[in-house]
């Protein structure tokens, strides 16, 4: 039985927290769709402009581009990496350390993960003493040192490597306890019938961790989709590496763009709408 | 016990080879920085920050010179109280009205209340982004933006819908006979709110004021956006992302400030990571 209660109890509890939704969410998403079809300043409406530049001009479909290469391999890394390591760590006596370790960049600032890359792609040029870790090595074993933010496309993966770096721990983590709480029972059953490893895996482990996997392989998704501030300290979209959230900061500010940045904004909007759908739906399954 | 240890096809030196790997590739670059930071910069320019093992025990090469030319030349330590002041209003706002409304959802009674949990669920489909100009346009009328009240009410406003969700699924996981219990008593709504529901929650809420704190400190995004450019206000991260600009290949101070800002955020993790894991595992990021 819940408290039955008149009109005040609920203003008081729930108002200030629907207030602050309204403001900071409701009205400026609304406001953010009606801007996207208006002029750089809000003030005359232009159509379909905005969406004409944001599907046709060759920065945003570098964008998208580039967004895409992170879809893939941002996700499939880290996913499958998160996998195989909650899998591994699970075996060896120092599992917390290891997840410790390997979970550590979650806590740091995107901000400050890209100084810490950034320095280890560090470049001098043939010749000169490298300073950078990875340069140091390509020359040890006899190779020319790249400059890998400034070669494009290995910059992208360079970059890509940086997000791998900070977010398999977070599916680590919670895949390693998804796969936990798979009853041995199953496991054993499985084993009786004659299954190998392989025949386990995919036809025991992945399907129990399904729920799991489906969460994070969505988080992921929208994450890649939002990327921003690993581009922004460690190339700023130069090279050949800029993504959408990006692009929209420099259309914000740079150029003062009102209207093109709300059509980017409605275009992420869109993309990430279906993928937050299942995102939630499988959460609040876990719930109930 | 795993399905691997069933059948040992797999050898166990592998596993231990693999993990210890990952390990070294997930610890190295980090260490690199902290062995950089106390370098001093005529070395840190023309050698490897790795040259140190080479003589680990000559202290001499090492200094703390690049951490006092941070804080006091470099903006840090100014940087570090604006992300302090941020941090704390930005944390602890939400997680309040997020109890509230969470409580209020869960353990009221009243009509339009199905309408409010779905409306609060399906703001965290709503990416920040969507916000951004017209929430800019309305603080630069205000006079809100490059303000601390200015960014502790929007990391209220982007932080609620996740900090709700969690706890609301939290609150409604408690048992019914208890409220009932003290219904009956006598206590007021606020009683049971303060006396009961807060205090059992505390697990909940330690999770919740670990990720928005942590989310906070590390935010940069929502900072560059409505600070504008007042390096006043700035917070680390804001303070770090302009140094890489201005200083792109000063090493020596772009790995102190680096470490500068990332030292609290390692203390609370290093020292709570069980309340963080266990925030991360009730719902997952949202940004």
């Amino acid at each position: 039985m819940k408290r039955k209660t008149g009109f005040l109890a609920p203003v008081f509890y729930v108002g200030p927290a629907v207030l602050f939704l309204l403001v900071f969410q409701v009205y400026p998403a609304l406001q953010t769709i009606r801007l996207s079809f208006m002029d750089r300043r809000s003030v005359n409406f232009v159509g379909l402009d905005n969406y004409k530049y944001v599907f046709t001009s060759q920065v945003m479909l570098r964008a998208f581009k580039n967004n895409l290469l992170w879809l893939v391999f941002f996700t499939a890394g880290t996913v499958g990496l998160g996998l195989l390591f909650a899998i591994l760590v699970d075996r060896v006596k120092y599992e917390s350390v290891a997840k410790s370790i390997i979970f550590m960049p979650m806590a740091i600032s995107f901000v400050g993960a890209g100084v810490v890359w950034k320095f280890m792609y560090s470049y001098k040029p043939s010749g000169a003493e490298q300073i950078g870790l990875l340069n140091q090595i390509l020359v040890v074993l006899g190779f020319e040192p790249k400059g890998w933010l400034l070669q494009s496309p290995l910059n992208n993966f360079a970059l890509i490597a940086v997000g791998l770096w900070i977010w398999t721990g977070y599916c680590m983590v919670i895949l390693s306890a998804a796969y936990k709480g798979i009853p041995r029972e199953l496991l054993e059953a499985g084993q009786v019938d004659g299954a190998n490893e392989l025949e386990l895996f995919w036809h025991v482990i992945i399907p129990e961790m399904k729920p799991a996997l489906s969460v994070v392989i969505t988080t992921m998704l929208v994450n890649v989709l939002k990327i921003f501030d690993i581009i922004y300290v460690m190339t700023n979209g130069n090279f050949g590496t800029e993504v959408i959230a990006n692009r929209m900061f420099k259309e914000m500010f740079q150029f003062a763009n009102t209207g093109r940045a709300s059509a980017i904004a409605v275009v992420l909007f869109l993309i990430i709408i279906p993928i937050m759908y299942f995102n939630i739906r499988q959460k609040l399954k876990g719930e109930a | 016990m795993s399905w691997l240890r069933i059948k040992r096809k797999l050898p166990l030196i592998v596993v231990n080879i693999v993990v210890i790997i990952a390990m070294i590739l997930w610890i190295v670059p980090t260490l690199g920085l902290l062995i950089t930071s106390f370098r001093p910069a005529s070395e840190v320019a023309y050698s490897g920050w790795w040259t140190v093992f080479s003589s680990p025990l000559r202290f001499t090469q090492f200094t703390i010179e690049n951490y006092q030319n941070v804080l006091r030349t470099g903006g840090m330590a100014t940087a570090f109280r604006n992300s302090f002041i941020i941090t704390v209003g930005g944390t602890l706002i939400p997680v309040f009205l997020a109890a509230l409304a969470a409580f209020g959802l869960s353990r009221l009674n009243f009509s339009g209340q199905g309408f409010f949990y779905a409306l609060i669920v399906m703001m965290l489909v709503v990416p920040t982004q969507m916000t951004f100009v017209p929430v800019l346009k309305l603080y630069n009328r205000l006079s809100l933006s490059g303000t601390f009240v200015g960014l502790w009410l929007v990391h209220t406003g982007y932080g609620l819908p996740f900090a709700i969700f969690m706890l609301h699924s939290f609150f409604q996981s408690l048992p019914n006979d208890l409220f009932e219990a003290a219904h009956i008593d006598g206590a007021s709504i606020w009683t049971t709110f303060v006396r009961l529901a807060l205090p059992l929650s505390i697990p909940a809420l330690a999770s919740l004021v670990i990720f928005q704190f942590l989310f906070v400190w590390n935010d940069l995004l929502v900072a560059l956006i409505y600070l504008g450019g007042h390096e006043s206000v700035a917070p680390l991260t804001m303070r770090l992302s302009s140094l890489v600009g201005s200083h792109g290949q000063d090493w020596h101070v772009l790995t102190a400030a680096a470490f500068v800002s990332m030292i609290v955020p390692l203390i609370v993790f290093f020292s709570l990571q069980k309340y963080f894991v266990r925030g991360l595992l009730g719902g997952a990021v949202k940004g």
